[in-house]
């Protein structure tokens, strides 16, 4: 299978890709490892006039420490994070998460901010990203600085983020977790498939007992999702078996997964408590 | 059509080439490197895999221009001359293919998990072996070879 025609362009900065892209609007398809791009692409379902690959930005490669949070330039790949010490020391769930991604060939290309863009409910990266309270930087021609979206404003929709046409996401900032407990449970019948669903889970406690609690969402909706009701019930328990099971069962109370082959929304439902505990214990270590 | 410039198995090249073209259709048909093989075409299978700046990549999935100015390693480019790497003398040894279609990316893709790694256990060559697809073997004498591989000590040196 082979993509329909486009320009291709390779800007070396952000000011050049920004000019591209406002050019060019929904013409125009950014490509940065190109692991979600090029399937659409073979499969003809877009054909952009004008493929810009901000994967030669310098500006946007690498990861650095902000102080309280560490950020992620829109260039960087899955690998990279997972080589990373900062994202090991103080994302614990990011890299759990990124560990599960697809295959290692995938991770070597991918980007962190790339799969974000795409918002695929199936994806790996929203879940944890939104349950760490993340913030996006969106980057529009001749504004100085970019915006801040919070995670919880930048998914919209089923594939569908604030980032608007001519608009490039730069770089994801993730607060600090240092010394929270993470699991990324994910529930699939085959390797390295789409998450059916998934369970972002991070936990800090206290002598035994849940300080706080995060718990985000892989395919239980149109876009990813937390789970507050669980998040704020886990606060201030014992990390025993007994009272986070109690808790974790209502995980999937109120929301609307998709169903499909892989199973019915009340399967999925029913999933994300069982999975929603397993998360939990495991990120607790009880 | 885009001016593109690369390394391959050693060799520099200077083409051009429309945009969409996959880095696996440029290996086969323009450079006549027919050892890289196209297998699912989804980017699932993984017999399309080379090197790429150091790292496996599945070739149906990454575009030639992306891979301009880098380098390229195929399964053409990991024997010694007659010599083979001591990946392809183990899956060779361990019996590890049957109609051989999967084996290009198989061999690309298990020198580089031993570079990372060069004494995996067994979980950690199913898990890094997991984006290749084998439809004959049942993949037991593939993670045999990957761990004789990793026993002869060298394996993703030479490769």
């Amino acid at each position: 299978m082979i993509p329909a025609p486009f320009d291709y362009a390779a800007p070396t900065t952000v000011e050049e890709a920004l000019t591209l892209l406002s050019e060019h609007g929904d013409d125009a398809k950014v490509l940065a490892g190109g692991q979600s791009l090029l399937p659409v692409l073979r499969m003809r379902l877009n054909a952009p006039e004008l493929v810009v690959d901000i994967s030669r930005i310098e500006s946007l490669k690498g990861i650095t420490d902000t102080g309280d949070a560490v950020r992620i330039g829109a260039a960087t790949t899955y690998q990279e994070v997972l080589d990373s010490d900062l994202v090991r020391e103080h994302l614990g769930l990011l890299h759990t998460a990124v560990e599960q991604i697809a295959d290692p060939q995938i991770r070597h290309r991918g980007t962190v901010c790339g799969a974000l863009a795409h918002a695929d409910p199936a994806g790996d990266v929203g879940a944890p990203v939104l349950a760490l309270d993340a913030t996006m930087e969106v980057q529009s021609r001749g504004v100085v600085g970019p915006r801040q979206v919070s995670a919880a404003d930048f998914f919209v929709d089923l594939f569908e983020t604030a980032v608007g046409d001519g608009e490039l996401l730069t770089a994801v900032t993730i607060p600090k977790h240092t010394g929270w407990g993470s699991h990324y449970e994910k529930f699939v019948r085959v390797s390295h498939q789409w998450a059916i669903i998934g369970i972002a889970a991070a936990v800090r406690a206290e002598g035994g007992v849940i300080a706080e609690a995060r718990v985000g969402m892989t395919n239980m909706g149109a876009k990813p999702l937390r789970a507050p009701a669980v998040e704020q019930a886990l606060a201030g328990q014992p990390a025993t078996e007994e009272a986070i099971s109690e808790i974790c069962a209502r995980a999937g109370e109120g929301t609307e997964p998709p169903s499909d082959l892989n199973g019915k929304a009340d399967y999925r439902r029913h999933l994300a408590g069982v999975l929603t505990r397993r998360a939990v214990l495991a990120a607790a270590g009880a | 059509m885009t001016k593109i410039s690369m390394t391959v198995d050693g060799v520099n090249y200077q083409d051009e080439v429309e945009p969409r073209t996959l880095l696996v259709h440029y290996l086969r048909e323009q450079l006549g490197k027919t050892g890289t093989v196209v297998g699912c075409d989804t980017s699932n299978c993984g017999a399309c895999t080379v090197h790429l700046d150091g790292r496996s990549v599945k070739s149906c999935n990454v575009l030639a221009v992306q891979a301009d100015g880098g380098e390229v390693t195929t399964i053409e480019g990991v024997a010694d001359g007659e010599t083979l790497s001591p990946v392809q003398e183990a899956f060779r040894d361990c019996h590890a293919l049957q109609c051989g279609y999967c084996t290009p990316g198989m061999i690309m893709q298990a020198t580089d998990l031993l570079r990372e790694n060069p004494s995996p256990d067994e979980d950690y060559v199913r898990q890094h072996m997991e984006g290749n697809l084998c439809r004959c073997t049942g993949y037991h004498n593939i993670v045999r070879a990957v761990l004789q591989a990793a026993d002869a000590g060298t394996g993703g040196e030479q490769a």
